[in-house]
């Protein structure tokens, strides 16, 4: 049959745009780097004991070395190690607040466009008094008066990053509420269900997909901050943020202790952010198309 | 009743707010339709024609239940019309009416999972539908940009006819299509009118194409009917000047054809603000044959021949009819 070749057709040559794209081929390698060092961090750490509160005062403020290739921390733990383990927290942080955010503010997104009227009202007011409050102010406010550790600094992030989400959503679906093929289905008789999450929703997928790769880097990175501030992930569990605060203390003499995690930061946001430009290109052709 | 008629508008009419400023205040109103009447018998081909902005979609948007009217009554057999599966559309623009995202496949069985179709006889259903419309049967996994414009319309019109309607809203069907693509649609919605018992209202401004097809016809002017008839009297003896200048712009190709043209001086000046309506006879600034009453009485619909009424001064009373005037300027 000719419909599936063609299909495998169309497949690849949105691979071979892909491929001739620099900034998504580049993004891709280096998230793909990264989520593969967080996934195998145990087998890929020179020294996965170092995880935890080890102290080898022998070993302190080592510069970068073959034994040592970020260095050494200041109770004498390999840098490289830990920031292997940091990605792990860094990617779940990311994972758990935008696989929260994400649904619950595309199905607002969804139903504030599609029904309009008062849900409309209720939905998008909310989401205008949400985003007047920077999410940094939020985290702080809320991991104060909670405990500051790294479930209540994600509650925090994720309690604001929905209506980034409901907007973007919202937006499409106002386009495509009254576009034919909505109201088509509306007239044989489709379920709201199905108009909502058949008809409108894949539309939306493309540019949330291209959203939810740049915010992977900013969640990353406010969480880095909220850490670095000392409200995110406490000692001693691996995180970038932390490490570079505790780092700061050794500049300039012991510079690698700050800077080899805080590049590391710079790595993995620079990856998601070229991967999401990288995709919005690509997505930009296929609409267009 | 068998012949009572299928659809019924008595005097619908429906307007759009305009809304402006900082705080969307309503700084006017466009009256779109205004006091519509229409009937539509069983299986016949109801023509709707007009120039663009004359409210021929915004009717047809009332009749499939997707807009509400301002005013008066829409009934489908007899009831209220609602959303339902009897009466269908056919969009203009069979771009827009295929959803992007979604196989052929999966656009007509989700028609007929609503019609209630079991899954397991749908594949088996949508092989069938596309045969109907003349597509072969591997279409169904393809994608709407995969198809022609042509292409695409035929599945607009499975996707309507998979949840076996009785009336088809046919909204300028072919304008977005090639010339050649145009006749052989016409030529299969004929057929399918045909073979499953449709009536169908169709909405165009091509004259032509009208007269072809239609079995009746109303014209549309600024929301408002000015003349109906059968397709044979109106195209024949158009007695509203509207109607007359409206066919005197068809383009002819032949000497034959132009004798059949209406002879009538051509229009000046634009299509009126349908926000700030003329008084009287909406057409009467433009209208060669006006005269006193025209610009302050709204004319009432008159008997101009069986089976054809206008909304025209000029058909009422003593005044000459329009034919008359327009035979006297003829040169002997």
């Amino acid at each position: 049959m000719a419909a599936p070749a063609q299909r495998l057709s169309a497949a690849r040559q949105n691979w071979h745009r892909f491929s001739r794209n620099p900034t998504a081929v580049v993004g891709a390698a280096i998230v793909l780097l990264v989520v593969l060092a967080a996934v195998f961090a145990p087998l890929l750490a020179p020294y996965p004991g170092h995880v935890g509160a080890v102290v080898d005062f022998r070993a302190r403020h080592h510069p970068p070395s073959f034994s040592h290739p970020f260095g050494t921390d200041n109770i004498g733990r390999d840098i490289f190690s830990r920031v292997l383990f940091g990605y792990r927290v860094s990617l779940s942080l990311a994972a758990v607040v935008l696989g929260i955010a994400v649904p619950f503010g595309t199905v607002l997104g969804l139903a504030a466009g599609y029904f309009g009227g008062w849900s409309e009202t209720v939905i998008m007011r909310a989401t205008d008094i949400a985003l007047a409050i920077p999410p940094l102010v939020m985290a702080l406010a809320v991991t104060a008066v909670l405990s500051p550790n790294l479930l209540n600094a994600m509650l925090a992030i994720t309690a604001l990053w929905w209506t980034w989400h409901t907007r973007l959503v919202y937006s499409i679906t106002r386009t495509l509420r009254h576009r034919e093929y909505v109201e088509a289905a509306r007239l044989i008789g489709a379920s709201r269900a199905h108009i909502l999450f058949r008809e409108i929703l894949p539309n939306c997928v493309s540019a949330i997909s291209v959203k939810v790769t740049l915010d992977c880097g900013f969640v990353i990175l406010l969480g880095a901050s909220l850490s670095f501030l000392g409200l995110g992930v406490q000692p001693p569990t691996p995180d970038l943020g932390t490490m570079v605060a505790t780092g700061a203390d050794f500049l300039p003499d012991d510079w690698w202790e700050p800077v080899m995690p805080g590049l590391a930061i710079l790595f993995v946001t620079l990856g998601f952010n070229l991967l999401g430009d990288g995709l919005r290109d690509l997505f930009d052709v296929e609409d267009v198309r | 009743m068998s012949d009572s008629p299928l659809l019924e508008l008595d005097a619908v009419s429906k307007r759009f707010a305009i809304r402006g400023g900082i705080a969307g205040s309503v700084r006017g109103h466009v009256n779109a339709v205004r006091q519509v009447n229409l009937t539509v018998q069983r299986g016949e081909v109801f023509g709707l024609a007009g120039e663009s902005g004359s409210g021929k979609s915004t009717i047809a948007r009332m009749i499939v239940g997707l807009l509400p009217p301002d005013g008066g009554t829409l009934r489908f057999a007899g009831r209220p019309v609602v959303q339902s599966r009897a009466i269908q559309m056919v969009f203009q623009n069979p771009g827009a009416s295929l959803n992007p995202r979604r196989s052929i496949g999966q656009s007509l069985s989700v028609a007929l999972a609503a019609a209630g179709v079991a899954r397991a006889a749908r594949r088996h259903r949508i092989a069938d539908l596309l045969g109907l419309v003349q597509l072969p049967a591997d279409t169904a996994l393809r994608y709407p940009h995969e198809l022609s414009g042509g292409q695409k319309q035929r599945v607009a019109i499975a996707r309507a006819i998979a949840v076996a309607p009785r009336l088809l809203v046919l909204d300028e069907p072919t304008s977005a299509l090639d010339v050649s693509v145009q006749a052989k649609i016409m030529e299969l919605l004929v057929e399918l009118g045909r073979s499953l018992g449709l009536t169908y209202i169709f909405i165009s401004h091509d004259l032509s194409l009208m007269r072809n097809f239609a079995d009746r016809v109303g014209v549309l002017y600024l929301g408002e009917v000015v003349e109906i008839g059968t397709t044979e009297a109106l195209f024949g003896r158009p007695a509203h000047p509207y109607t007359r200048t409206l066919l005197a712009s068809i383009p002819v190709v032949s000497a034959a054809e132009a004798r059949l043209r209406p002879d009538i001086p051509l229009i000046e000046g634009e299509v009126p603000n349908a926000a700030d309506l003329p008084s009287g006879c909406v057409f009467h600034p433009r209208c060669p044959y006006a005269f006193a009453p025209c610009t302050d009485q709204h004319p009432a619909f008159t008997r101009a021949e069986a089976g054809q009424t206008a909304r025209c001064h000029l058909l009422a009373g003593d005044a000459a009819s329009v034919h008359d005037m327009t035979t006297r300027e003829q040169p002997a």
